[in-house]
């Protein structure tokens, strides 16, 4: 499933002005820790986390993700979305909780890796 | 902080030949007399051209061969008796880098470039024309001032890319976390633009981010020294201390010793070195307490090896 389709059916809030959002999204991975997303995540995953700090674009960036959704009403930090404009990163967010948004995209078909 | 020669680096992979090349080439012809080569070079100021047939390029004759034909008598000859055959060319959409190493390898004033897909010679790169493109872009971020006091005599030299090799260095500024991973993204991006296969430069990028991490979070700075060869690409960290006591035990999965700040922005999971380790094929860690650590990272180029396999 395409990443635009993902956002307007979980009602995401794209916070970076990206023009990739029609890459295929090919799973996803949930978690705060950054060495388990650099160990764990895949190509093409969406990922859903509760850190906001500029490093998740570095991290996103590395792992080549489709996006990033930031869960419980996280904002971006200023500098994190300058960097994902630059990299061409997507973020989102969501009001919803990790448990109840990852429910979501399961049941949109996007699983684990 | 980014260093004036990073910023040079970074510009070399970015830009590509066709963006610099001289597009208006002189060239020659084959059945042309040495007598019009002379003339040519003369009138246009320059050392060098491609010799083209119909369009095709077959060849490359410069001053040296004007000057060694002079010298031996001057008797009047086609270019092609004269020129030399034995191409060696680039490709429009190949990064300045590659360039820089051709000129390191082979030594020639000039080389042609071609358009891939068709073979067409399309430009002409010399080293000036290197120096030119990236001093341009580099006015574009910095101010006169600064280009002025860049030694573009000394280009070249900086750059380590002798024959297979290509060189970076990278310094890592330590608790600097809003450029963290800045090392480990360039390099990413570079890797792709030389071509590396997608699957070792994720493994590259994964071991690479870890270890700048770990010189972030725990020390007061080091360096990254990234080089390329035909067969391998090796990442040597440096920092300057505290040193890591117990290396066996750092190693395990699961061991941090990080504050809670920093586990609040995601890190201090205790998988940087594991992480490092499933994906090197090489990993090396020498530390002295007090002194500072030294951490190696090797990942082979082959075909298929044991990492990849298990990775
Ligand atoms: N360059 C270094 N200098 C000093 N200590 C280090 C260095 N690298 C690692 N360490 C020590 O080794 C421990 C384990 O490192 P490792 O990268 O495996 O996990 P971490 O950094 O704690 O967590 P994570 O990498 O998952 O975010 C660190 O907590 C730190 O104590
Ligand atoms: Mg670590």
């Amino acid at each position: 499933m395409k990443l635009q389709e993902i956002i307007k059916q979980c009602g995401f809030e794209l916070k970076t002005q990206n023009e990739n959002l029609n890459r295929d999204v090919t799973g996803g991975y949930s978690s705060d820790l950054l060495s388990d997303v650099m160990a764990n995540a895949k190509d093409g995953n969406i990922w859903t986390t509760l850190q906001t700090h500029s490093n998740i674009v570095a991290v996103a960036v590395l792992k080549n993700l489709a996006g990033i959704i930031l869960v419980n009403n996280r904002v971006p930090e200023e500098g994190t979305l300058a960097k994902a404009n630059e990299e061409n990163i997507p973020i989102m967010t969501t009001k919803l909780s990790t448990f109840e948004i990852v429910g979501k995209l399961y049941e949109l078909g996007i699983k684990g890796n | 902080m980014e260093t004036k020669f990073d910023k040079t680096v970074e510009i070399l992979f970015e830009l590509k030949l066709s963006d610099v090349m001289r597009r208006d080439i002189i060239t020659i012809g084959p059945k042309d007399k040495m007598s019009v080569l002379q003339r040519t070079l003369q009138k246009h100021r320059i050392s060098g051209v491609p010799v083209v047939n119909d369009g095709t390029l077959v060849g490359i004759i410069s001053i040296e061969d004007l000057i060694k034909w002079l010298s031996d008598g001057g008797r009047d000859c086609s270019i092609e008796d004269i020129m030399s055959k034995n191409l060696q060319c680039l490709y429009a959409d190949q990064p300045l880098m590659h360039a820089v190493k051709k000129f390191d390898q082979f030594g020639f004033g000039r080389f042609p470039v071609l358009e891939r897909e068709s073979g067409k010679l399309v430009g002409i790169i010399t080293r000036g024309v290197i120096i030119n493109g990236t001093l341009n872009r580099l006015a574009m971020e910095y101010q006169d001032e600064e280009i002025r006091q860049y030694r573009a005599s000394h280009f070249f030299g900086d750059i380590t890319a002798d024959q297979k090799n290509v060189s970076l260095k990278f310094k890592i500024a330590g608790k600097d976390f809003d450029n963290a991973g800045k090392a480990s993204t360039t390099m990413k991006k570079n890797l792709k633009r030389l071509g590396i296969r997608p699957d070792i430069i994720q493994r590259v990028a994964i071991a690479s981010y870890e270890a700048e991490m770990n010189v972030v979070i725990y020390t007061g700075g080091g360096s990254m020294l990234y080089n390329i060869t035909e067969d391998k690409i090796s990442i040597k960290v440096t920092d300057n201390g505290p040193g890591i006591d117990d290396i066996e035990k750092a190693m395990q999965p699961g061991f941090t010793t990080s504050e809670s700040w920093v586990k609040e922005l995601g890190f201090g999971a205790g998988m940087g070195l594991p992480n490092i380790k499933k994906c090197a094929d090489k990993m090396d860690m020498q530390s002295k307490v007090g002194v500072g650590t030294t951490l190696k990272i090797e990942i082979f180029i082959g075909e298929d090896d044991e990492a990849a396999r298990n990775y």
